[in-house]
């Protein structure tokens, strides 16, 4: 009440031919929440900084796609986050500008808002989605680049100047800048149109053997995948914490060891989401599997035990829960189910340039 | 713009006649209730085996989560207040206090609360916060919400085994289910300024008391297994204690 009736007196100024200062302001742009998050699970994470505006995410767009940010301008983020791999990569490790490689696999990019701890990376070392962008411009085996170059070849582009002033208004451009636009481009990046949700929303019907196959991902006793995989009424498929699931006796990467310090924590990576696995291969934090097939094998004979395995790996003492070859299967077609080609195709996500 | 500096005086004027009505005692205040943890009065350290349960099996604890509801605090007079919502208590989250403003300054004679949901509460995704949490008990085993999640290693002739006391509504048979939460009643204290009232959970007690638990027999797929659940809520009565008020 008080609020708008201090506005209208600032507008009344106006009218009594007063100049005042009017801030520019981009025309706000609230994400679309999909009905099944917004019916069963908390908000996402907006920062107060950085709320979502129709010019911020169309400048976060063209950046995201461009290679204005690397350092000989051959590399973009979406080399390494491509649309059609549900924005991650199809190589194990992805080459950096130099032709270097990484110790990780790419990860993949939608409903990252809704990561509330806003812990990023594989190993949780980056916190906000807008810190995170900082990281892949300068780190030296990427686009290996440097922010104050990057913000003067920014400055003397024409285009994006005017891009830039009509996202942010007339404020100079620097790195800051830069990854609140990309940040806001990757917020807009929402899948929940999964033949899952369909099934969840009532629009389609699984097959038996996807049904079978949700079963045996929510059976303790079989697949108990949804301890750290999320459910039917957590749409993000994944807890967003970092577990150690058995895939190696003894670390060569720490994960979130490294991160904290703590011996507690080696071997510790963040849960990733099931959605778009059919479009995210290969997978885990090093991309040691090609295929599903390997992961499932993994969970049902091929543990490894270490002191920091999460106990939820419950069988490891039999090397995992030896699921029969017709539940691997059954179990496979509902992971499948999780993936949403309306994402990847969605028009307002690919190359603007 | 005049009538803006106009506002001005009046709001100071407002607020600095509210100062003068702050000689009047509050009658009421914020709890705060916390929980602490404890192994037979030991102090609880994580991912370290060194906790043995009555068995006499040595084991670590990795994760400690639980769900309380329905907090009463109840009155000489038979009347009670009850405290709206519910707290994930989360060890690893530090997520340990529940707060609840405007309680009257009084002599209670009892707190309780609900270890878990009960019926009318335990609604198949019903809170949003829960779900975020992942806290969702399948529904082939009844579905709603975990009451607890305990985890860790137990030593078992040499090894480190698993083991996962996960605690929901009970599967008696394929589609038959049982109530498993349980009501804890704890003794009455004086509430005369805002505090913090401490409750302490000895999770030592979970595997003793009345039944032995050995970790051999019950320490994985618990969750569709009914004896183990209905252990488990045995021995739970006993877990709770009033601690300080500070
Ligand atoms: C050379 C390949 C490469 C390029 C270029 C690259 N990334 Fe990445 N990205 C990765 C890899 C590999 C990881 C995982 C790294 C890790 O966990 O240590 C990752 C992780 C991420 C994550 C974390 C996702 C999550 O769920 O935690 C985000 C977000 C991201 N990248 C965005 C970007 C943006 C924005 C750019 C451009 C400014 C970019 N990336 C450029 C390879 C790349
Ligand atoms: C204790 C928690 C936990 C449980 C239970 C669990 N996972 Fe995972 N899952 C993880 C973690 C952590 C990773 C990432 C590990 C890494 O890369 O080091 C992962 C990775 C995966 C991946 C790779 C995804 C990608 O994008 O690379 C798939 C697929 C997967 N899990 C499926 C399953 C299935 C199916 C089950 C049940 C049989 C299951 N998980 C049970 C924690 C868990």
């Amino acid at each position: 009440m008080l609020f708008t009736s201090v506005l209208l007196f600032l507008w009344s100024c106006d009218e009594d031919g007063i100049t005042t200062y009017v801030p520019y302001e981009p025309t706000p742009f609230p994400l679309e929440i999909p009905k099944l998050f917004s019916d069963n699970i908390i908000d996402p994470v907006i920062p107060f900084d950085n709320p979502q505006t129709v010019e911020g995410v169309n400048l976060g767009r063209k950046l995201f796609f461009d290679p204005i940010l690397s350092g000989d301008n051959s590399q973009s983020c979406a080399d390494c986050h491509a649309p059609e791999n549900a924005f991650s990569d199809a190589d194990r490790f992805s080459e950096g500008i130099n032709g270097d490689l990484g110790t990780r696999n790419s990860m993949p990019i939608f409903n990252l808002a809704w990561n509330y701890d806003e812990n990023f990376f594989w190993d949780g070392r980056a916190f906000s989605l807008e810190n995170q962008a900082l990281e892949p411009v300068a780190n030296p085996i990427e686009m290996h680049s440097d922010w104050k170059i990057n913000a003067e070849k920014l400055a003397n582009h024409a285009e994006y100047t005017e891009l830039f002033y009509q996202a942010f208004g007339n404020v100079k451009i620097d790195s800051t800048l830069v990854t609140k636009a990309i940040a806001q481009f990757q917020r807009t990046l929402i899948s929940a149109n999964s033949r899952f949700d369909q099934h969840l929303l009532g629009t389609t019907t699984l097959t038996p053997q996807e049904l079978n196959g949700f079963n045996i991902f929510m059976d303790e006793s079989r697949g108990d995948c949804f301890h750290c995989h999320g459910n039917a009424n957590n749409p993000l498929w994944t807890d967003n914490i970092f577990h150690n699931n058995g895939l190696d006796a003894t670390f060569t990467d720490l994960g979130l060891g490294a991160k904290t310090g703590d011996p507690a924590d080696n071997g510790k990576f963040r849960s990733p989401s099931l959605r778009n696995l059919a479009f995210t291969a290969p997978f885990m934090h090093d991309g040691r599997f090609a295929t599903l097939d390997e992961v499932i094998n993994h969970y049902s004979e091929g543990l490894q035990n270490s002191s920091t395995i999460d106990p939820l790996m419950k069988a490891v003492g039999n090397g995992g829960v030896q699921l029969s070859e017709s539940d691997k299967s059954d179990l496979k077609a509902f992971l499948l189910s999780l993936s949403d080609p309306t994402f990847i195709n969605n028009p307002e996500f690919q190359d603007p340039n | 713009m005049k009538f803006l500096k106009l506002i001005v005086p009046l709001f100071l004027f407002v607020f600095i006649s509210c100062g003068d009505d702050d000689t009047i005692q509050p009658t009421s205040g914020e709890l705060s209730i916390q929980f602490n943890h404890n192994w037979n009065r030991k102090e609880i350290e994580f991912n370290e085996q060194n906790f043995t349960n009555a068995f006499g099996q040595e084991l670590s604890i990795t994760k400690l989560r639980y769900l309380i509801s329905d907090i009463v605090l109840h009155l000489p007079d038979n009347n009670s207040i009850p405290i709206d919502g519910y707290i994930l208590v989360d060890l690893n989250e530090s997520n340990l206090i529940a707060y609840a403003p405007n309680i009257p300054f009084n002599n209670y004679t009892g707190l309780s609360f609900t270890f878990g949901f009960d019926e009318n509460d335990n609604l198949d995704g019903a809170y949003p916060d829960l779900n975020s949490a992942s806290w969702n008990w399948p529904s082939m085993l009844g579905g709603g919400y975990h009451f607890m999640q305990l985890e860790g290693k137990y030593e078992n002739s040499g090894t480190e085994n698993p083991y996962a006391y996960h605690m929901g509504t009970a599967r008696k048979n394929p589609g038959e289910f049982e109530q498993n939460y349980f009501n804890v009643a704890l003794d009455g204290f004086n509430f005369t300024q805002e505090s913090t009232i401490n409750i302490q959970m000895n999770i030592a007690e979970w595997f003793t008391n009345p039944q032995n638990w050995d970790l051999e027999v019950y320490d994985i797929d618990l969750m569709m297994n009914y004896d183990a659940q209905k252990l488990m809520n045995v021995n739970g009565k006993s877990v709770f204690s009033l601690g300080e008020i500070n």
